[in-house]
């Protein structure tokens, strides 16, 4: 088992529009990203229960051309609401920086 | 189609910044335009309801200046999207200020077109009620009212009016709110080339020096176009792209990495490819552009939202930092007890926020693990109200009572924040929301846009 943070090169968060808010996840390498995108870790659903939005409103994307993985969703609160407490999206990874990755399958 | 184009973008956003040596490296490649986006909406709606800026006016005239500059040089067309910050028509102006000081302290002369994005209001209630106005994901609910109340609102420009200005002799073109990648888009489709390609270098190279894998800071970007590929490449010396940098870069602030819709349709890079020619340039094909059925582009809109006062400070003490949330919360019912009777105003009509960092102050209810366990607090509290007196009323008075909170332990007077300033309150001023994320229909593309033509150093 392994820490996400330990896997990725990169766990970010950002706004797509003071609307929607992305998460990227980024790898060193093509083996990493398929162990992680496979693991079932970021799926839409366990996005969905992590920040308490609609599961239907939550779009995974397997990224290969950029060894990443990316989630995005409506914010709850548009950007700069008064109310908001993240105007850019830029914290909002934080819980996943923790999250178990079981070991991928043996190979061969 | 001529062999090659050849662009530069100066930076990723006016006011940034980029190095100047980078600007000369790109010049000495005899580029065809230099381009700069001005604005965004990344710093919330303050800057679209306000009317102002996101850089400094020092900032946004050295990074104009530059780039103006060598643009005259050249003899090439220097085009800038989103003025201003947030693509107002005040913001068109103010750059367009910019630019005709830098022309008098340089002796530049050049036929300007300022192009405004901001709406006819009347117009645009017109397709709302003809239901040519569409929600995007996560808008919320509009009406005329939205409309009627809205300080700004911008329609989000694609190629067209740029080509449009460069069709009427300008040589520089100040354009409002504008989609990132049109303001590189436009010269590259006037001069035929496949428009995926063309699109896709405008979404890499409109954030500067972003797509560079190890860049350490912001800087120009650029591009060379031909029929059926393009190149990228950093102009810092120490900056590289590689395929993997490059790729990556459609993940930044898009929802979707593969499909980016633009007014005139959606650039899909699902079969693009990327190729290192060395190790700091890439070559990118495949790319399409999906032409829409219908021509639509984005509106932003922001209205005010009250005035806004805050206090904030340091807990440290062990004894109230052990009942931190039961301390937060009765504070929070004394808060609303004393403005209710010392200053007549009920709960529902302001809004105040007490935020514990420490213990879930970014995350608030998302937060995983909402128990304090430290040996410090900070809380921040802000009120939000109809007129800044009565937020600065609600603040002082909050202020005070937080204060002195007590605790059962400590019998007698206790004071339980630490305030880092005197006054330990800061009124705000006016604070605004974005109020829609909505796309319009256009009979054509230039529909509700205005240019305007004026000769500089004439």
């Amino acid at each position: 088992m392994s820490r996400l943070y330990e896997l990725a090169r990169l766990v970010r968060s950002k706004n797509a529009g003071p609307f929607q808010v992305t998460f990227d996840v980024l790898f060193d390498d093509a083996a990493t990203w398929r162990r992680v995108a496979t693991s079932g870790v970021l799926s839409a659903e366990r996005m969905a229960e992590l920040y308490r939005v609609p599961v239907g409103d939550v779009r995974v994307f397997d990224y290969e051309p950029g060894l990443a993985i990316k989630v995005s969703f409506p914010r709850p609160v548009p950007s700069g609401d008064p109310g908001d407490r993240d105007v850019t999206g830029g914290q909002q990874y934080a819980p996943l920086v923790d999250l178990d990755i079981p070991d991928g399958e043996p190979s061969g | 189609m001529p062999d090659e184009l050849r662009y530069i973008a100066a930076t990723g956003m006016v006011g940034a910044g980029f190095h100047a040596a980078s600007m000369e490296r790109g010049a000495q490649r005899m580029p065809h335009f230099i381009a700069a986006d001005g604005g965004s909406t990344d710093p919330g709606p303050y800057q679209l309801g306000s009317g102002t800026g996101i850089f400094s006016r020092e900032s946004c005239k050295r990074d104009l200046g530059i780039s103006l500059r060598t643009a005259r040089a050249l003899r090439v067309p220097f085009l800038v999207g989103s003025c201003g910050g947030a693509g107002t028509d005040a913001g068109v102006d103010q750059f367009a200020e910019l630019v005709r000081e830098v022309a008098a302290e340089h002796g530049l002369r050049f036929r300007l077109a300022r192009v405004y994005a901001e709406p006819d209001r009347a117009w645009l209630k017109r397709r709302m009620r003809d239901g040519r106005v569409h929600a995007l994901t996560g808008a919320p609910p509009v009406d005329e009212g939205t409309v009627d109340r809205a300080s700004h609102i911008v329609a989000m420009m694609g190629a067209e009016p740029f080509a449009a200005a460069l069709a009427q002799g300008a040589d520089v073109v100040l354009a409002g709110r504008s989609s990132d990648t049109s303001i590189y888009s436009a010269i590259p489709e006037r001069e035929g080339y496949d428009r995926g390609l063309v699109w896709h270098a405008a979404k890499i190279i409109e954030c500067g020096s972003a797509a560079a894998g190890n860049r350490t800071g912001q800087d120009s970007m650029f591009c060379l176009m031909r029929r059926d590929h393009f190149v990228v490449e950093p102009l810092h010396p120490d900056f590289n792209c590689t395929p993997v940098s490059v790729a990556a870069h459609s993940l930044y602030e898009n929802a979707d990495p593969y499909l980016l819709v633009e007014p005139a349709g959606t650039l899909d890079t699902t079969e693009s490819t990327y190729t290192a020619l060395d190790d700091r340039t890439v070559r990118v094909d495949g790319s399409v552009f999906v032409p829409a059925q219908r021509y639509t582009v984005k509106l932003e809109a922001a209205e005010p939202a009250g005035y806004q006062s805050v206090t904030m400070g340091g807990v440290r003490d062990p004894v109230i930092l052990r009942q931190l949330d039961g301390w937060v919360d009765s504070m929070r019912r004394s808060i609303v007890e004393r403005v209710a009777s010392s200053a007549g105003l009920a709960a529902e009509q302001y809004t105040l926020n007490i935020r514990v960092y420490g213990r879930d102050g970014t995350l608030g209810p998302l937060e995983p693990t909402p128990h304090f366990e430290g040996h410090e607090a900070f809380l921040l509290m802000d009120a939000t109200a109809p007129t800044q007196e009565q937020a600065a009323t609600i603040i002082r008075l909050a202020s005070h009572v937080a204060m002195h909170h007590p605790v059962p332990e400590w019998r007698g007077s206790i004071t339980g924040i630490a305030h880092p300033y005197a006054p330990a309150t800061i009124d705000r001023g006016p604070v605004y929301r974005f109020t829609m994320n909505h796309v319009v229909e256009l009979d054509d593309p230039m529909e509700p846009y205005r240019v305007e033509l004026e000769e500089v150093g004439a």
